[in-house]
C-alpha cells in the first residue's frame, strides 16, 4: 500500500492505495464519484477522461499513485455554485446526449480542448474529441453543443 | 482491465532511476506515459513485478531547437505538438505528432516511451529514421548512441539492452532547401497507422540531392526504403519522378495482415502514402 494525497474538486484527500488501482477506480469506488465513467478495457473511449493538473487524460490509464500530489477534476467539479458549466449547458440546450454515457468525457475533454482553442471551427472540434466515442448520438449535436459553449464563453468574457 | 499486481517506485533522478532497474533486473518495467504499457497490463499481455515510474525525472523532458534538435525522452507528445521552432526544424515530426491518437494519449504519452516499445503501427519510428536521428540511451555501461537504423531489429523489439533507459533523442534542423513531411492512412478508433510515411528531401537547384523515406504500420518494424530514395536522387522531384520513384516503396518488406487491411492493401498504401509524403515534402524544401 502506499500513502497519496491529492486534492479532487477542490477536496483534500488522503488514502491508501495499491500502486496496481487505476485512478479511474480510485475516484469511483474510494472517493464515490461515479461521474467519471468506464466504457472499455484498451483506452480508446474516452468516457473516463478527467483533468489532471489542468489537462485531460484518461483516468483508466494513469494509475492513482502517479496523481499524489496533483490537483484533479472531474465532471463533478465543473459547475460552480448551482451554476452549470457553459459546456454542460450546451450539451442540455443542443441535445448532446441521448444515453449520456460518453458525456462526462466528452465535456472534460471538450474544456481542455476551449482552453487551448477558445474558438474553434467544427472540424477542429472533431479533431479535438477524436479521443471520446458515441454510440448514440452521431456527434452532430456534440458539435453543436460545444459551439454553443464556446460562443456563451467568448460572449461572457466580452461582457465582463 | 486491473493490472496484476507490482511494486511502485517514483526516482526523481536518472542515477536512481538506473540504480532501481539495475536492482530488479528483468522483473521490473520503466513507466513514462503508460499508454502503451498500462493498457497492456490491464489486459495482462504484461505483469512486470515492478514498476520504475520516470514522470518525475525532470531531465528527460525539454525541447531544444538550434543546428541540433534535441527531445528529451520523457518529454510528451502534447509538448511536441505546440512546440514552433521544432515544428520549423523538421516538419514531418509535427505532422506524425498532431496525427497521433488523441488529445489525451498526446498528453501523456513520450517520445522515448514511443521508441522503447516499438509498435509495428507506431508513427514515430518511421520519422526518426528518416530524420536519421541518434537515440541516446544510459545504462550500466554508461551512455551510448544508437543510430535511429540500427535502432528496430523487429516487431516490438529494439537494440536497448537490458538495464538500459533512453534519455534523448537528436539530428539535424532542416536549413534552406531541406523539407519533410509524414503522411498516414489512420485506423479509424486508435489512429494507430495502418499504413504510414515519412520523408526528408534536399533539393538543390532544382534536383534532388538527398532523399530518406521510411514506412511504418505495414510491415513488423518501420523500415528505410532505399530503392524508393535512389530512384528519387538526381531527378527534378516533380510529380511523374516522385510516382516513379513511390512505386517502390514497399519492396522486399514483410507486409502484416488483419481485419484492418490485407498484405496486398498495405503493400498498395505503402505507394500511395510514400508519394503523398514524398510531394509534400518537395513543396517545403523548394
Ligand atoms: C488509444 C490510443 C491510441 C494511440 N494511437 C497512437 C498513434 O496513432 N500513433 C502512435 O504512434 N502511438 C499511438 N498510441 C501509443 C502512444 O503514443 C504511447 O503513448 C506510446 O507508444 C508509448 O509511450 P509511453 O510514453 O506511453 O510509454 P509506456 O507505455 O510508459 O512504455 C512503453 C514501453 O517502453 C518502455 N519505456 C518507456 N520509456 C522508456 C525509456 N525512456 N527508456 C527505456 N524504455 C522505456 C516501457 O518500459 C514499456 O515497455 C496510442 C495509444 C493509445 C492508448
Ligand atoms: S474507459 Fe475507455 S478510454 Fe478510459
Ligand atoms: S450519448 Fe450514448 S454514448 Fe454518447
Amino acid at each position: 500500500m502506499t500513502t497519496i494525497t491529492v486534492t479532487v474538486n477542490g477536496v483534500r484527500y488522503t488514502s491508501e492505495v495499491e500502486p496496481r488501482l487505476l485512478l479511474v477506480h480510485y475516484l469511483r469506488e474510494h472517493l464515490n464519484l461515479t461521474g467519471t465513467h468506464i466504457g472499455c478495457d484498451t483506452s480508446q473511449c474516452g468516457a473516463c477522461v478527467v483533468h489532471i493538473n489542468g489537462v485531460s487524460v484518461k483516468s483508466c490509464t494513469t494509475l492513482a499513485v502517479q496523481c499524489d500530489g496533483a490537483e484533479i477534476t472531474t465532471i463533478e467539479g465543473l459547475a460552480h455554485n448551482g451554476q452549470l458549466h457553459p459546456l454542460q449547458e450546451g450539451f442540455w440546450e443542443k441535445h448532446g446526449l441521448q444515453c449520456g454515457f460518453c458525456t462526462p468525457g466528452m465535456i472534460m475533454a471538450a474544456a481542455d480542448l476551449l482552453k487551448r482553442n477558445p474558438n474553434p471551427t467544427d472540424e477542429e472540434i472533431r479533431h479535438g474529441l477524436e479521443g471520446n466515442l458515441c454510440r448514440c448520438t452521431g456527434y452532430e449535436n456534440i458539435v453543436r453543443a460545444v459551439r454553443y459553449a464556446a460562443e456563451k464563453m467568448a460572449a461572457t468574457q466580452a461582457a465582463d | 482491465m486491473i493490472p496484476a499486481p507490482f511494486d511502485y517506485y517514483a526516482p526523481t533522478s536518472l542515477a536512481e532511476a538506473l540504480t532501481l532497474l539495475q536492482q530488479h533486473g528483468d522483473d521490473a518495467k520503466i513507466l513514462a506515459g503508460g499508454h502503451s504499457l498500462l493498457p497492456a497490463m490491464k489486459l495482462r499481455l504484461a505483469a512486470p513485478s515492478v514498476l520504475i515510474d520516470i514522470n518525475r525525472v525532470a531531465e528527460l523532458r525539454g525541447i531544444k531547437v538550434n543546428g541540433t534538435v534535441e527531445i528529451g525522452a520523457m518529454t510528451t507528445w502534447s509538448a511536441i505538438e505546440h512546440h514552433a521552432a521544432l515544428a520549423k526544424a523538421c516538419p514531418a515530426m509535427a505532422d506524425a505528432v498532431g496525427l497521433i491518437g488523441d488529445i489525451q494519449v498526446r498528453n501523456r504519452g513520450t517520445i522515448g516511451g514511443s521508441l522503447a516499445h516499438a509498435d509495428p503501427a507506431a508513427d514515430m519510428p518511421a520519422v526518426v529514421l528518416a530524420v536519421d536521428a541518434q537515440i541516446h540511451v544510459e545504462g550500466p555501461n554508461g551512455p551510448r548512441a544508437i543510430a535511429a537504423a540500427d535502432f528496430f531489429t523487429d516487431m516490438l523489439s529494439t537494440a536497448l539492452e537490458p538495464g538500459e533507459i533512453i534519455t534523448a533523442i537528436t539530428f539535424t534542423s532542416h536549413g534552406p532547401g531541406e523539407g519533410s513531411a509524414y503522411a498516414k492512412f489512420p485506423h479509424p478508433a486508435s489512429r494507430y497507422a495502418i499504413v504510414g510515411a515519412a520523408a526528408y528531401v534536399k533539393m538543390e537547384n532544382g534536383q534532388v540531392t538527398a532523399c530518406r523515406v521510411a514506412i511504418t504500420g505495414a510491415g513488423p518494424k518501420a523500415e528505410r526504403q532505399t530503392a524508393v530514395e535512389q530512384a528519387l536522387i538526381g531527378t527534378d522531384g516533380s510529380a511523374d519522378a516522385v510516382a516513379a520513384a513511390a512505386a517502390h516503396a514497399g519492396e522486399g518488406m514483410e507486409m502484416l495482415g488483419d481485419i484492418h487491411a490485407s498484405e496486398e492493401y498495405r503493400r498498395a498504401m505503402c505507394k500511395v502514402y510514400a508519394k503523398r509524403a514524398l510531394l509534400k515534402a518537395i513543396e517545403r524544401a523548394r
